[in-house]
């Protein structure tokens, strides 16, 4: 089980990158990198939301260019809006299981376990807008336990958090991740983020994402592109 | 100062409207009991308006999903030509749809080719026709709105989670549609019962005439003020009603010249749902397009033949809408400015009371004005300033929904910094607000410029027959059959209105290097 990007290149207007390697499934990676660098386009091109400009991503070595968004193997984690605002959390964490929300009383239970597993077991009958942002990432991350997906990418969902909560959203995905055995991407900022649970972390700078490294490696050796991002903050 | 020009606008607001109402009220002859053609013209004006805008909301949903789902070159075109019927007047589209589905009309010919009879348009058809022609394009544009409201973040997460074209509708787009559409019928079903200039041309006799045109033919033809009084009753108390329950859905209309391009979407890709939207575009654009393009093909090679006293009626016509666009751009403005300074609640109660010019018929004013004037002066003589005032007044909704928010971000913006250098009243209105608020205030004055260039209301209550106006020289022309001669007005008409238009909202842009 492998994820590959096969000599892809994705262009925007004047923004350019490309990626030419294999992630193998399993482990979870970081992608690092300054702003505007390319990272979320490189989740993007893997879930389906960006036309590739050249090259192939493949699953389990089979192209993914006809297959939707909704149909590749892949639970997404946006900044924000991950919620629908006038669904209530049950409805939005249901849609996990089924999106049109057609649900057996089984089902509603194993809904009812997720918001249990991420702390919302009281919260069900809210909307979005009455939860903190973390509640309302945990409630993403609820119906992500629920879609069961073998590949999961956070797009910096807890970018906006403090520095404990995050710390706490972090082990949270990392539980889930464990169990599930699931591939994680993670697009972050913060160098202590990959630390603390990325096997490998993705380089993406100067129009090129690199092939993983071993993250301890990578902060303890950094290349010239990582230096000049975090400045001493490693 | 602010508060003073604010009130006094408001004040002369309410003298028009809830003054002329009241005038129209106290008239001793209203007792006059309505009888059964009243009472069949306030059946038909309800059934016209609930057929009208039932249709212009059925036909609008697929055509809105269509064009917030498609790409295609020429959108941006298309939605904007949407807005036009806004400042398209009346009396041409009228002539445009009497071309193509008339009794010798291009719909006829070919219902009689294949040995069908003709359509017969005068009546309740062509009413509720021409009422769809102008309102589907609105009712489009709002709920194009509302759909282009969606977050395309919202479609990308329905994407994720794997949901079709099903669960969007039921998800997304369903709970949008419920809170946009009924606004959308309501806002249309009242432009449907204060519409004149349609019923009047397309309607009138026993069988189709509206309350408004009833207090027309009340006035102009038998001069009965006690029976035109009482019809105005019942005209403003329908339009009340229909404007109370309008305002309780606070629906709240953009006037941006174009909308944005679609989100991405990857539901709504089948084949059939592909070929519905194209069907839907196709036809509409259809619908919109073809009774202009018969107006301007009939039109054209009258321009070299124009009939007498068209130049009379262009001036005229230009003495009247220049006046209205800057008097309702006026008052909008000293109406804005008071509202900045009030408490939000009371702001929006203000800003309500000014829909009153369009819940209140232009011929209740109009009744009002005739009953104040009549014993003072002949009203005959006053054509001109009333009809401007009662247009400027008209267009108040229009030109203060524009400029409200533009004088409440500019005044957030810049009072403060104004004040702190010690700037005041109109030191700070010239200096720092007016710049930013040239724009909105020219698009303002263009739109309600040219939508008394078009206007064929109040005047036709007041025109002495030697007094005449673009529009009602072309209705005149209709009246005797020169359908030829009209087209050629008809275009002379439209470029009138867009070139007011145009140089009032580039007026507006000049000097942007502000921004």
């Amino acid at each position: 089980m492998t994820i590959t990007f096969d000599k892809v290149r994705i262009d925007r207007g004047s923004f350019r990158l490309s990626a030419d390697f294999e992630l193998p499934a399993g482990q979870k990676y970081a992608v690092i990198g300054p702003s505007g660098g390319g990272k979320s386009s490189l989740l993007y091109a893997l879930a389906g939301f960006i036309d590739l400009g050249a090259g192939r991503v493949l699953w389990q070595g089979s192209d993914m260019a006809a297959q939707d968004p909704g149909v590749r193997p892949i639970s997404m984690l946006f900044q924000d809006h991950n919620l629908f605002p006038h669904m209530t959390v049950l409805q939005n964490t249901g849609l996990g299981i089924r999106p049109n929300l057609r649900l057996s009383p089984a089902e509603w239970d194993r809904v009812h376990d997720a918001l249990t597993q991420v702390g919302l077991q009281d919260q069900g009958d809210k909307k979005p807008g009455a939860l903190s942002g973390g509640q309302r990432q945990r409630c993403a991350l609820a119906r992500v336990l629920l879609r069961d997906k073998p590949v999961l990418c956070l797009d910096e969902p807890f970018a906006a958090l403090g520095p404990a909560l995050r710390v706490e959203m972090l082990n949270l995905v990392d539980e889930i991740v464990t169990t599930s055995g699931a591939t994680l991407l993670m697009v972050t900022h913060q160098p202590e983020d990959a630390r603390q649970i990325a096997d490998q972390t993705v380089l993406v700078a100067d129009g090129t994402a690199a092939a993983p490294v071993k993250t301890a490696t990578l902060f303890d050796n950094p290349p010239q592109a990582l230096r000049d991002y975090i400045g001493d903050a490693c | 100062m602010r508060l003073v020009l604010g009130t006094a606008t408001v004040v002369l607001l309410l003298a028009v409207t809830l003054g002329s109402t009241a005038a129209v009220l106290s008239f001793p002859g209203r007792a006059t009991a309505l009888n059964a053609g009243d009472w069949a013209a306030l059946r038909f004006t309800v059934m016209q308006a609930l057929i009208s805008a039932t249709l212009s909301v059925v036909i609008a949903i697929p055509a809105a999903r269509a064009l917030a789902r498609r790409r295609f070159i020429g959108r941006g075109v298309l939605v904007a030509l949407l807005g036009a019927p806004f400042i398209l007047p009346v009396i041409v589209a009228v002539l445009g749809l009497l071309a193509i589905w008339g009794r010798s009309g291009l719909a006829s010919s070919l219902l009689v080719a294949v040995g069908l009879p003709p359509i017969s348009i005068y009546g309740l058809t062509g009413v509720v026709l021409a009422h769809v022609f102008f309102n589907l394009p609105l009712a489009t544009r709002l709920i194009l709105q509302g759909w282009m409201s969606i977050p395309a973040e919202h479609f990308r997460l329905a994407a994720n989670l794997g949901m079709g074209s099903a669960e969007v509708r039921r998800t997304l787009e369903w709970p949008m549609l419920r809170a946009v559409l009924p606004g959308t019928f309501l806002v249309i079903f009242l432009l449907c019962v204060t519409s004149f200039a349609v019923v009047l041309t397309l309607g009138g006799g026993p069988k189709a005439t509206t309350v408004e045109l009833a207090i027309f033919q009340a006035l102009r033809f038998d001069f009965d003020l006690g029976k035109a009084a009482a019809l105005a009753l019942v005209q403003v108390a329908l339009c009340l009603v229909a404007a109370a329950l309008t305002l309780g859905f606070a629906l709240r209309a953009e006037f941006s010249l174009g909308l944005d391009t679609p989100p991405r979407r990857w539901d709504g890709r089948s084949a059939l749902a592909r070929g519905i939207d194209w069907a839907v575009i196709g036809l509409v654009a259809l619908f919109l397009l073809l009774p202009l393009s018969a107006v301007g093909v009939r039109g054209l090679p009258q321009l070299g033949a124009l009939p007498p006293g068209l130049w009379q009626a262009l001036l005229t016509t230009l003495l009247i809408a220049v006046p209205v666009a800057l008097l309702s751009t006026a008052l909008a403005m000293a109406m804005a400015g008071m509202l900045t300074r009030l408490s939000p609640g009371l702001a929006r109660l203000i800003e309500g009371s000014s829909v009153l010019a369009l819940a209140i018929s232009p011929f209740v004013i109009g009744t009002g004005l005739f009953i104040v004037l009549n014993p003072v002066i002949d009203p005959f003589s006053m054509a001109v300033p009333v009809t401007i005032a009662i247009n400027a007044v008209m267009a108040l909704p229009f030109t203060l929904r524009i400029l409200l928010p533009a004088f409440q971000r500019a005044d957030a913006h810049y009072a403060r910094l104004g004040a702190s250098l010690g700037m005041g009243g109109w030191t700070l209105f010239r200096l720092a607000l007016w710049p930013r608020l040239r724009r909105p205030a020219g698009f303002a004055a263009g739109l309600a410029g040219a939508m008394s260039v078009g206007d064929l209301g109040v005047i036709t209550l007041f025109a002495p027959p030697d007094l005449s106006t673009l529009p009602l020289l072309m209705y005149r022309l209709m009246g005797s059959y020169q359908m030829d001669a009209a087209a050629g007005v008809a275009l002379i008409l439209v470029a009138t209105a867009l070139a007011l238009f145009v140089a009032f909202d580039r007026g507006g842009r000049l000097d942007d290097h502000i921004r």
